[in-house]
């Protein structure tokens, strides 16, 4: 399915826009990573959850959960929460 | 006579910066930025082979990592495995917001390097800094934890684990400091952990045999003499010479309008009576800037009994900046080389032991660290 990365991650991706696979949110992000290695961990943390500027959006609603459960029709859209000076 | 012409290594709220230097350190050429906009809360170069750079990165927007160079930051490769702390069931255990200290190994562990973090952690990594790993009891240690505190006990960007330092004799034998948790001290390779606080003060009110209450900014090992570490705290300048388990208060020798407290401390890399703090303001509401305006170094050179001020060629007044704990360093020349970054960006240097200091650099980020390294040639 399509996968919208934001800016600060294009260093891994190269792109905004790309491919990855997984019946739930964990394994998409686990498929991210083994596509741009190291990219999971800049988006969550080693507890599994989301970090705090990251934020996941799917058919309009914000996603909390790996567990999430996907279909292959769903785009994924990752975006920053910026803030700060 | 070093081998080779040093460099700087400066590590900032928005980037990493290089600066190259001449052999006669007056001549110094700006190379950056690297990593734009990411926050760098150190950058070291290894000692042990002179090629080895490590970064500590976050952007504040994702999570941290480190990168690796070994052609001077030219190109930079992540590292594989971050540090991060051991995961939990329920997803409630803590993560790692940045690593915040670097540390080599000693020179008999070539590619062991040390990492302490916000939150407190300390993490090892055994293959030159690409793979890291939890280290010690001390991130799981229910005594630990409650020592640690949480979130909100810490400096205002997290709290801190730091100044690990080895025994050059001993690879087995560390000290590391905690902002706050105080000073700890492991003779087993990091198996088991005691504080390490006697002597030191808290402040009023509180608790001094609790290391809760302790907050050191920095602690340093003498390196020809491992014996000898000094500390500057919250609450002062302090020594301790083991087998002694008290420390000292030198700071009260420090001209009284000007105070004992700061953050950084360096100490000369063959004399263990030389050593340099850089105080700052921490009256009522801890300014924590320059005392009165007037930023200056002072250096004693009798192990702290004694202090001389040295502030030629720095601002003479109107100058509010602060040094923080790890912005501040000398290089290993035979007659001694300083150098300091300001939170305002500005990098200071002095080729004669600090009887004399020249601007090197202006209009950087907010200077966390700045550290000397000597590339292999």
């Amino acid at each position: 399915m399509r996968v919208l990365i934001p800016s600060p991650l294009h260093d891994y991706t190269h792109t905004s826009r790309v491919e990855a696979s997984g019946d739930t949110l964990g394994a998409l992000l686990d498929d991210l990573d083994r596509q741009f290695p190291g990219i999971r961990f800049r988006m969550v943390d080693e507890q599994g959850q989301i970090r705090r500027h990251m934020r996941c959006f799917i058919g309009g609603v914000q996603i909390f959960s790996l567990a999430h459960v996907l279909d292959e029709a769903d785009e994924v859209l990752f975006v920053q929460a910026l803030s700060g000076g | 006579m070093a081998a080779a012409q040093p460099v700087l290594l400066i590590a900032t709220r928005k980037g990493a910066w290089i600066l190259h230097s001449d052999a006669e350190r007056q001549q110094w050429r700006l190379d950056g930025p690297h990593f734009l906009g990411q926050i760098i809360n150190h950058l070291v170069l290894d000692p042990r082979d002179g090629r080895t750079l490590l970064a500590a990165a976050s952007t504040g927007h994702l999570g941290p990592t480190l990168f690796r160079s070994t052609d001077l930051g030219a190109s930079w490769q992540e590292a594989a495995q971050p540090p991060a702390f051991a995961p939990t069931a329920d997803g409630s255990g803590r993560s790692v917001k940045h690593t915040f200290w670097l540390e080599p190994g000693p020179a008999s562990e070539p590619e062991v390097w040390y990492a302490g973090t916000s939150p407190q952690g300390l993490f090892r990594s055994t293959d030159g800094g690409s793979t890291w790993a939890p280290f010690s009891c001390l991130n799981d240690d229910a005594q630990y934890r409650e020592w640690m505190g949480g979130e909100q006990d810490g400096t205002p960007d997290g709290p801190k684990l730091h100044s690990i330092q080895i025994d050059p004799r001993d690879p087995s034998h560390l000290y590391i400091a905690m902002s706050g948790g105080g000073v700890h001290e492991s003779t087993d390779g990091g198996r088991s952990f005691a504080p390490l606080i006697d002597g030191l003060d808290v402040v009023e009110g509180f608790d001094r045999s609790s290391p809760s209450f302790h907050d050191p900014h920095c602690v340093r090992l003498c390196p020809t003499l491992p014996d000898r570490l000094y500390q500057q705290n919250h609450c002062g300048i302090y020594r301790l010479d083991r087998p002694a388990t008290t420390w000292q208060r030198i700071g009260d020798s420090m001209p009284e309008d000007v105070g004992d407290i700061g953050f950084p401390l360096v100490l000369h890399p063959r004399n263990p009576d030389t050593l340099w703090v850089f105080p700052m303001n921490g009256d009522d509401v801890w300014p924590r800037t320059s005392p009165d305006g007037r930023p200056a170094a002072y250096r004693s050179r009798d192990g702290g009994n004694r202090w001389q001020r040295q502030d030629h060629g720095l601002p003479t007044e109107q100058a509010w900046w602060t040094v923080k704990r790890q912005a501040m360093c000398a290089d290993t020349e035979a007659t001694l080389g300083l150098y300091f970054g300001t939170t305002s960006g500005e990098v200071w240097a002095s080729a004669d032991e600090g009887d004399s200091w020249q601007c090197l650099a202006r209009h950087l980020p907010e200077i966390y660290a700045v550290e000397i390294g000597y590339p292999s040639p």
